[in-house]
């Protein structure tokens, strides 16, 4: 009944809000460029110049020295394990939240933003408490890779779930009821029917969470170490900017900013291929928890307002 | 309401329901729930003295008030600009915002650690592009209070913005008309009626950066140098004490963060249910 806001149409010019006059645009305008500037751009310029200060060569060698192609790997390869990891664990507790129901679920569906609101550097020591020589539950896994992915499980965790939560709410039970009275099994109910209106924030939440799991730093610190084994990315470059070698900090840095400008085009590309859903998005990324935000009481307080 | 019978289709057998309910339930415990407890069970194993002792020691206090600077200056340059520019993105259509949101995202994706490093840059006396000019003027960046807020500011940048954003577009913007159609200047408008419409959507963003900032580690690690007593925020002090294997003050100051971090969370689940309300 209730159709998704964004898609109705807007009788009035989207101008026509809060007018500011032409002055006032053009200061915001120049404020918010400056600003962004100030505090995103130009440090980053910075950074690109660093990486290339001694020429492309020089630039190459620091990237592909062995120190940093090994650590260039482990990043990589434990974020896709992480990531194929929480899609699967991520629907299934997005599942239980929306279409389950069992006592403490709303103690559940609030902490599973801890890992948002939680210091990295203190997850990095509890895993290391819980995980390590002396723990509870007698596995000790700290200083290895399995920790890295373990370190990565726990920051990425929310992504999934809170990209996947709001479209399986929103998802019309129609079609399952229909497939159901046809005699299709849960399971096939599930891959046909449930699973392919879930892929466009799935695929969002596993971009995002990628994103994350390869820039990340304090959970593994600790957990994992900066042994030559365990070292990811980040790492990495912390320790060359402690041995001085900021150009080789700066060529690495400069492979995992293109990493992210990568994910963050990705996004943006499965937000718009996804956006038959017309989610209300602003055309850029939605942070999955702000996937959360009722949308649609906004709307109705001011529809409300209005009569 | 079709929910009760669909419900019956999918995960309806008793055994997938419990195998699911297990599998989801249990990842959760062992990697969120686990962690949390063990914080509790680490810092007071020997009693409440020695982790007080080693918080109220005169590097933890200044730890702490270090960490409440830093949200006492990001948060707020954060906020007015996180509003500004939301409403210059939904609100006035130009050829620059689609450059200016992909720039907002950013710190979303990328690592502290090179943004760390990209300050560091920037801000080094030895070669960097403003260092030697801010030096001369006597002004230290790098290694002090002025580049931990800079850092700050850096990684908690985009959440007011992504908060206020979708709230903007929702509200629509016929109540702004009959403001301004009564009378009411710009200003008027926008306190009176846009800004009493969106709180809650900026109040959850504030809080989310807020948290952000209390938690930086990786950026704030490369730029303050993380000298004990000077540049040290409460996530820079868990790390330190815990190198000099002093358990009490690395559980203590983390028990701190963990209790800020479930009043992030209470708060978050309060504004959520202020907009259902």
């Amino acid at each position: 009944m209730e159709a998704n806001p964004a898609a109705l149409p807007n009788p009035v010019a989207p101008r026509a809000g809060i007018r500011l006059p032409g002055v006032g645009v053009g200061l915001g305008r120049g404020y918010v460029v400056l600003y962004l500037s100030l505090m995103v751009l130009i440090p980053l310029a910075a950074l690109v110049d660093e990486s290339l200060s001694s020429g492309v060569g020089n630039f190459w060698d620091q990237v592909s020295s062995p120190q940093a192609v090994r650590s260039l790997e482990l990043t990589l390869v434990a974020s896709l394990i992480v990531v194929a990891i929480n899609a699967v664990f991520g629907t299934i507790i997005a599942w239980l939240l929306v279409r389950d129901e069992f006592p403490g679920k709303a103690a559940v569906n609030a902490i599973i933003d801890l890992p948002f609101a939680l210091p990295t550097i203190v997850a990095s020591l509890t895993l290391l408490a819980l995980y390590g020589n002396e723990s509870p539950f007698g596995i000790d896994i700290a200083f290895t890779r399995t920790a890295v992915v373990v370190a990565l499980l726990f920051v990425t965790l929310p992504f999934v779930v809170r990209a996947v939560q709001p479209l399986l709410i929103e998802m019309d039970r129609e079609m399952e009821e229909a497939a159901a009275s046809l005699g299709a099994s849960g399971f096939t109910i599930f891959r046909r029917i449930i699973f392919p209106n879930l892929i466009p924030g799935l695929a969002a939440g596993v971009a995002l969470a990628f994103a994350r799991a390869l820039g990340e730093f304090g959970s593994v610190l600790i957990f994992a170490g900066g042994l030559p084994d365990t070292q990811v990315s980040s790492v990495f470059i912390r320790s060359q900017v402690e041995s001085g070698n900021e150009t080789g900090a700066a060529a690495v840095s400069m492979v995992l900013l293109l990493a992210s400008l990568l994910c963050l085009a990705a996004i943006s590309l499965i937000q718009r291929w996804g956006s038959r859903h017309e989610r209300s998005t602003g055309g850029g990324l939605v942070m999955p928890m702000a996937g959360e935000m009722p949308s649609e009481t906004a709307k109705k307080e001011g529809d409300d307002e209005l009569r | 309401m079709s929910s009760v019978s669909a419900r019956s289709h999918v995960g309806s057998g008793v055994v997938s329901r419990w195998s699911l309910r297990i599998l989801g339930l249990g990842f959760l415990a062992l990697l969120l729930v686990a962690p949390l407890v063990i914080i509790f069970f680490e810092t007071f194993k020997d009693g409440i003295q020695p982790p007080l002792d080693a918080i109220t020691s005169p590097n933890g206090l200044h730890a702490l008030k270090l960490s409440l600077l830093m949200v006492a200056i990001a948060v707020p340059l954060n906020t007015v600009f996180g509003v500004a520019c939301a409403l210059l993105l939904v609100r006035h259509k130009w050829k620059g915002n689609g450059l200016i949101d992909s720039v907002i995202n950013l710190p979303f994706a990328l690592s502290p650690v090179v943004i760390g490093l990209a300050l560091y840059l920037l801000y080094s006396t030895n070669g960097g592009w403003f260092g030697p000019t801010l030096a001369e003027a006597g002004l230290e960046v790098l290694f002090s209070v002025p580049g931990m807020v800079l850092a700050s500011i850096f990684v908690s940048l985009p959440f007011v913005v992504r908060e206020t954003v979708p709230v903007l577009q929702e509200i629509g913007t016929e109540q702004e008309q009959a403001a301004s159609t009564l009378g009411a200047n710009a200003w008027q408008t926008f306190w009176r009626v846009t800004l009493p419409a969106i709180r809650w959507g900026v109040a959850y963003g504030v809080v989310l950066t807020t948290a952000r900032v209390l938690g930086e580690f990786g950026a704030v690690t490369i730029v303050s140098g993380s000298i004990s007593g000077k540049t040290e925020t409460l996530p820079l002090f868990v790390s330190k004490e815990f190198e000099r294997f002093s358990e009490p003050g690395a559980y203590g100051a983390s028990l701190v963060l963990a209790l800020l971090a479930l009043m992030t969370l209470l708060a978050m689940n309060l504004l959520k249910r202020k907009e259902d309300a």
